[in-house]
């Protein structure tokens, strides 16, 4: 039952992104987002990228989604340049992105209207995936009247409905409290194993990513690198309570240091030492002022 | 991968199961009903429905009434004792003539014809302002082509009033008519265009976003999610456009009209009627408002999610 995606022949959701740069702005102050990245998604696999803010990360995830050009090198989906958008590759946002005038039904439905499906099929379609992420009673509600976790879990079905290769989540439970979170990932997790498609996952959080994925790429302070590839090596299903096997707690040391290094480069090489070294100097009563 | 027809095998309860932590997230439908009533015993039920109604609604409507009759009140004695201090009552008609008269004109079918021709160059000249200024606030505020071509040519007509155009309007069009309407379009189609630009341009990108990758067109995009998303701004645009189409609408009439309200209020003064120029001021406003109202009405009927965030936060 457990066996991986990647044995079955014919499977497709296959990402390659092969020796990728992409840079922003004209020739003589372009600024370097993504800076020589080569990765994969194997078909059914679940992979994040980690890194600090403003690593790149999301640049590299508009590039796959075809909203961004390749400066240089390729990014394909199952040998097919992705160079715009499409529904073989579902994407869910950090921001809610529901159609506020839209009911919760039709917000799923409306990638299966642009594929011109009937209204009868499309209404029992989306009632059938409202079912199974617990949605259904609230299929007639505007999203305006969800709290944020329905509304993300709504943006989940609404990719999904289209049947991708692939779902994109571009740092999707970044604006959900820590508890949300952990519901989202377990039902997130639960539906990836039911639809069984590739799914390339962008955030910062490190126990979102060792949770969630079969293998987590770090990425460097911009320029964006490929700073290391860790596979996720934990059995499936996954628990909350294996945070405190050695396993994950040996992956997570790793992460945390290759991530700490990147931060703290992303925030300007100088802060370094200084600014680090300035956490220890006692203030005291006496106020900044006199320090200085 | 499993389709759609296997996934409606699944057995609901256990999708539930496995959604278990989250179904304790959602709150129950019946829960989330704001403002519904609570169950009162059921005989009582109406009457004290009716009680809280006037309880609540009585202050208001009591000081409406106030206002309104101390404006008439004013008006009674100012006139009855010819008021003159700068402001001159002195050939300004009491209330009386003037309910006298409107009780004379509601016989008459000539008023009503008045009223009627009004009413069709604002529907017509408002309607086409209204095709127009969103189809082209829509190509404008989403293409930039369309910008660059058609902004600048709007930007330079825009500061002219449309009562300006009265006397080249005249000239311009074949009849009198058509060159009133023309005036009455010109008033609305700037405030309905530029709100309509607006609108596209507020709409939030991660929308379009999310269509595009979800397969929309590009047709499918304007229609979809552009025109949706910027109706609020669109009917912000229609309202504000309604209220300048009567002032460019009276303006017209006055100025080079037979027939409508307008032209019937000038004519009044021409005549010495005094009392039926409050006449036609009151049916403009009364006209006016309910043309407002309509405007508003629609609104609510093709922007429903938008009814918990306009009267919801409203004490």
């Amino acid at each position: 039952m457990m066996t991986q995606a990647t044995e079955q022949p014919n499977a497709t959701g296959h990402i390659l992104v092969d020796h990728l740069r992409v840079r922003f702005g004209s020739k003589a102050a372009a600024v370097e987002a993504v800076s020589d990245v080569s990765m994969e998604v194997k078909p059914g696999e679940f992979i994040s990228i980690i890194g600090p803010s403003g690593c790149g990360k999301s640049t590299l995830l508009n590039v796959v989604a075809g909203f961004v050009k390749p400066s240089e090198g390729t990014v394909t989906m199952d040998g097919k340049a992705t160079d715009k958008p499409s529904a073989d590759r579902g994407m869910v946002f950090q921001q809610y992105s529901l159609f506020p005038w839209l009911s919760v039904r039709k917000n799923v439905e409306f990638g299966l209207k642009q594929k011109g499906m009937d209204a009868n099929h499309r209404e029992e379609a989306a009632r059938t995936l409202l079912g199974l992420a617990g949605l259904l009673a609230f299929e007639n509600h505007y999203p305006d009247q969800l709290s944020g976790g329905m509304k993300q879990r709504v943006g989940i079905v609404r990719a999904l409905a289209t049947s991708p290769q692939v779902l994109l989540m571009d740092e999707p439970f970044g604006a959900l409290d820590a508890q949300t979170r952990v519901v989202m990932q377990q039902i997130l997790t639960n539906m990836w194993q039911r639809f069984r498609i590739s799914v390339l996952f962008i955030t910062h959080d490190i126990d979102e990513s060792i949770f969630l994925s079969d293998r987590v790429y770090v990425m460097t302070a911009r320029p964006g690198r490929i700073k290391a590839e860790i596979p996720i090596l934990l059995p499936r299903p996954r628990t909350p309570d294996m945070a405190l096997s050695p396993e994950y707690l040996r992956i997570k040391q790793q992460l945390r240091d290759l991530i700490t290094e990147e931060s703290l480069k992303a925030m300007g090489g100088e802060l370094k030492d200084s600014g680090l070294a300035g956490f220890d100097i006692e203030v005291g009563p006496k106020g900044v002022a006199e320090l200085i | 991968m499993r389709t759609a027809t296997s996934l409606n095998r699944v057995d609901p309860q256990a999708a539930d199961a496995a959604q278990g932590p989250s179904l304790a997230l959602a709150p129950k439908p019946e829960a989330t009903l704001p403002g519904a009533p609570l169950p009162v015993q059921q005989a009582e039920a109406p009457i004290r429905r009716v009680a809280a109604w006037l309880r609540s609604a009585l202050p208001k409507l009591l000081m409406t009434m106030l206002s309104l009759g101390l404006f008439v009140a004013f008006w009674y004695f100012a006139t009855k004792y010819k008021l003159d201090f700068y402001i001159r009552f002195t050939n300004i008609p009491s209330p009386g003539e003037v309910w006298d008269n409107a009780a004379r004109l509601a016989q008459s079918d000539k008023f009503y014809n008045n009223m009627y021709v009004s009413l069709r160059r604002i529907l017509l000249g408002f309607s086409i302002a209204t095709v127009l200024g969103v189809a082209l606030g829509l190509l404008i505020g989403q293409y930039r082509g369309a910008r660059a071509l058609l902004f600048p040519l709007f930007e330079t007509l825009r500061p002219v009033p449309a009562i300006a155009w009265v006397p080249m309007a005249i000239m311009l069009w074949p009849t009198n008519e058509t060159s009133i309407v023309f005036i009455t379009f010109l008033g609305s189609f700037f405030p309905i265009l530029l709100n309509t630009i607006h609108g596209v341009n507020s709409v939030d990108p991660v929308l379009l976003r999310a269509a595009r990758c979800l397969g929309t067109s590009e047709y499918g995009l304007l229609r979809q999610v552009v025109l949706p998303a910027s109706l609020p701004h669109i009917f912000t645009g229609l309202a504000i456009g309604m209220g300048v189409a009567w002032v460019s609408l009276i303006a017209a009439e006055m100025i080079s009209g037979q027939f409508g309200i307008g032209y019937f209020t000038w004519e009044a003064y021409a005549l010495i009627e005094y009392a039926d120029i409050a006449i036609g001021m009151i049916v403009i406003g009364v006209l006016g408002l309910m043309c407002s109202g309509a405007i508003r009405m629609l609104g609510n009927m093709l922007m429903p999610w938008m009814a918990g965030s306009t009267h919801g936060g409203q004490k």
